[in-house]
């Protein structure tokens, strides 16, 4: 899945603190809910039968379940905008925005009994909560984890982003050059600045998504240099795991997905989130404004923190459940060790995406859209 | 004569229309075609009219917000440096596999269209179109396989001794790199196979239409095989290089699949379109990239013209 991020306004700062009208109470099912979720987020068993969490909260409820896939969040936006949808399941960068707009409404965690079960780290998240008001229930989250050749590394994982960043030799005793990979997607601007956060202390970055011009003149001439590192920019998760297994890269920045996808594969792969910590992506579910099914979404969103879900949907993508019990309960595929490999205990090291905007906490920013085009000129060689 | 008068049927209204019809032949021509008009004219230059016009538009500097004012700002950041090396590596790309395609496709074509017969014309024609009929995409991953650093290429050059002329190959500065899967000479490759048939499908059309009797009297007067080629075959088939080489250079321009999958991921027009539309919301810059191929082959299409391209399709 691509988590693309779009360009956003200031409007994400003016954020408005009255308060609408939330559900005070729940009834009887409407016999319906329509979602706009990433594709391969909500599974009714028929891409691989073992994974369904839906065909049971359809016999148990009578609500049926209708789907609308979207592919970047600026699709999410549209949609949602256009109206006619119950839920969404929205990343960073699509939540404030949609909170922004009043597209979603608070939600009543009285009425989501499940609530408590939530990871204590996400229940108050900044891009789902504003000013102490939930807008909605988180689903699942993921780091965007280093990943190594275990054959190239030996014993000795990479502590440090620098093998894709900087040149130098491998424990295998060749050089890095050609045999890494970078992200082909703007907001991989966010990892240089996470990577200078750690090591030019004196630039003081506060958040990789918040940079003024030089920091981001400094993560672009790091992204500059690592252009002559880097074969192939990586943006299709499959592309990158034949890359792995038939271009020799060595490192390259990956989400767990892959790295579970080439170990079921029994390829020697590895993956570590650095000393400088990652970025990754959380997805929060949250609720139109004008949802013709309030119903049937709050039992929806209640079954969403079911144990089970949350552990079986963890698996098929590589990410971590927000109830933490999942990992353990056995209530479905998860396991400890999953989890683990997964990035569950990497959350504080994890920098959430968020857009970049010109209106940001340090003062002026460089807006997201500039990200874009520099990137572009970045792979060109520019 | 007035029972003859009385024994007339009364007209129904299809009668009624198809006498209409037959007075007037112009209307019943505009009922049939008024359908493609319509899709014709809005669905497929009235899409093009709200790009042109959304290239004229600009999006603020400071927060990224669409202006809905006339300009032409948006042209001018084609010329930036980093913009300006996206259009010139597309042209460039696209030019190389034409001219490769021509090169490659005129002898096959030659051949399919003169000496070929009955059976083996057949198998001509199905071993070029056989690609076709295969997705793009099965091809395209196919090709990263055979091109890759473990691929078979990389380890028959090392099982002839020849692993030092494909390093050397991939050690040119500018076009190449890591492996043939991530250089532009792989780009290159994959789109030269990819539209191939394309060009010599039109080519061999022309090259049939040669009359046998000129090839006839250019030996008469004394002309060699080369002769012939370079005199009387070469300007006859012209139309038909032509006309393939639309194909070839057009379909190079718009792609944006190949360059994702093969090559070092630098930018050509068709992705930095995708990119700038879907996921910066800079629709302007999208927009005014996406006119440059447009005008490039309004230029190329009208050159083609002239030579008489259009009398081979």
């Amino acid at each position: 899945m691509k988590r693309i991020l779009t360009a956003t306004t200031a409007l994400a700062m003016a954020l408005p603190s009255i308060t609408v009208a939330q559900v005070k109470e729940l009834g009887a099912g409407e016999g319906e809910v329509s979602i706009v979720a990433w594709p391969g987020y909500i599974e009714r068993g028929e891409t691989d039968k073992a994974y369904d969490w839906v065909t049971k909260f359809e016999e148990k409820t009578g609500c049926k379940v209708s789907i609308k896939t979207a592919n970047t969040s600026d699709e999410m936006v549209a949609l949602m905008n256009e109206g006619g949808f119950d839920l969404v399941t929205a990343s960073g960068d699509a939540s404030l925005r949609l909170v922004a707009g009043k597209r979603v409404q608070p939600v009543n965690i009285d009425l989501i009994p499940s609530w408590k079960n939530i990871d204590d780290r996400l229940k108050d998240a900044p891009w789902h909560t504003v000013d102490g008001v939930h807008y909605g229930v988180p689903y699942q989250w993921g780091p965007n984890v280093l990943a190594y050749n275990k054959d190239v590394f030996k014993d000795a994982p990479p502590k440090s982003w620098s093998v894709v960043f900087e040149e130098q030799t491998l424990p295998d005793g060749k050089s890095n050059k050609g045999r890494v990979q970078a992200y082909d997607g703007p907001i991989y601007i966010a990892d240089a600045a996470l990577y200078l956060m750690a090591h030019k202390p004196d630039l003081g970055i506060k958040s990789p998504y918040e940079l003024n011009e030089d920091q981001y003149k400094a993560a672009l001439d790091l992204l500059r240099g690592q252009r002559a590192l880097v074969g192939r920019y990586w943006h299709d998760a499959m592309i990158q795991v034949d890359d792995f297994k038939n271009e020799g890269v060595a490192a390259s920045s990956s989400w767990p997905f892959q790295v579970g996808l080439l170990a079921s594969e029994k390829f020697p792969i590895g993956s570590v989130v650095p000393e400088e910590g990652a970025t990754g992506w959380a997805d929060t579910t949250m609720m139109a404004v004008d949802a013709p099914h309030p119903n049937c979404s709050y039992m929806w969103m209640e079954h969403t923190l079911s144990s089970n879900l949350q552990s079986d949907l963890s698996v098929w993508f590589g990410a971590n459940p927000v109830v933490p019990a999942a990992c353990e309960d056995k209530s479905g595929m998860q396991t400890k060790e999953g989890c683990a490999a997964n990035g569950m205990g990497d959350f504080e090291k994890i920098h959430f995406w968020t857009t970049p905007t010109a209106k940001c906490s340090t003062g002026d920013c460089v807006p997201y859209y500039r990200w874009v085009s520099d990137y572009i000129a970045v792979i060109g060689g520019r | 004569m007035s029972d003859l008068h009385a024994s007339l049927p009364a007209r129904g209204l299809w009668d009624r229309l198809t006498a209409l019809f037959w007075r007037r032949p112009g209307l019943l021509v505009g009922v049939l075609i008024a359908a493609p008009l319509l899709w014709l004219g809005v669905v497929y230059v009235g899409s093009l009219i709200a790009l042109l016009v959304q290239s004229f538009y600009s999006i603020d500097e400071f927060s990224g917000v669409v202006q809905r004012e006339f300009t032409l700002k948006t042209y001018a950041e084609l010329l930036r440096p980093a913009n300006a090396d996206i259009i010139l590596r597309t042209v460039t790309m696209a030019a190389a596999v034409t001219v490769a395609s021509a090169i490659l496709a005129f002898p096959i074509a030659y051949y399919a269209a003169r000496f070929a017969k009955g059976r083996w014309k057949a198998a001509f024609y199905l071993g070029i179109m056989l690609p076709l009929w295969s997705s793009y995409l099965v091809k395209v991953y196919a090709w990263k396989m055979i091109l890759s650093k473990e691929g078979i290429i990389s380890w028959a050059a090392n099982g002839i001794g020849a692993g030092a002329v494909l390093d050397a190959l991939l050690a040119l500065p500018g076009i190449g790199g890591n492996s043939l899967s991530t250089s532009y000479i792989g780009t290159f490759l994959v789109f030269v196979y990819v539209w191939l048939p394309y060009m010599i499908l039109p080519m061999q059309a022309s090259l049939e239409r040669v009359p046998q009797s000129m090839l006839e009297a250019s030996a008469d007067l004394g002309a060699g095989g080369l002769r012939t080629l370079w005199s009387v075959i070469l300007p006859l088939a012209l139309p038909g290089v032509i006309a393939g080489s639309i194909f070839t250079f057009s379909l190079t321009l718009g792609d944006y699949i190949i360059p994702q999958i093969i090559g070092n991921s630098a930018n050509f027009i068709g992705m930095a379109v995708y990119q700038l539309q879907g996921t910066a919301g800079n629709i302007p810059l999208a927009a005014a990239f996406a006119v440059v191929p447009i005008v490039i082959m309004l230029v190329y299409l009208g050159i083609a013209r002239k030579l008489g391209a259009f009398d081979a399709l």
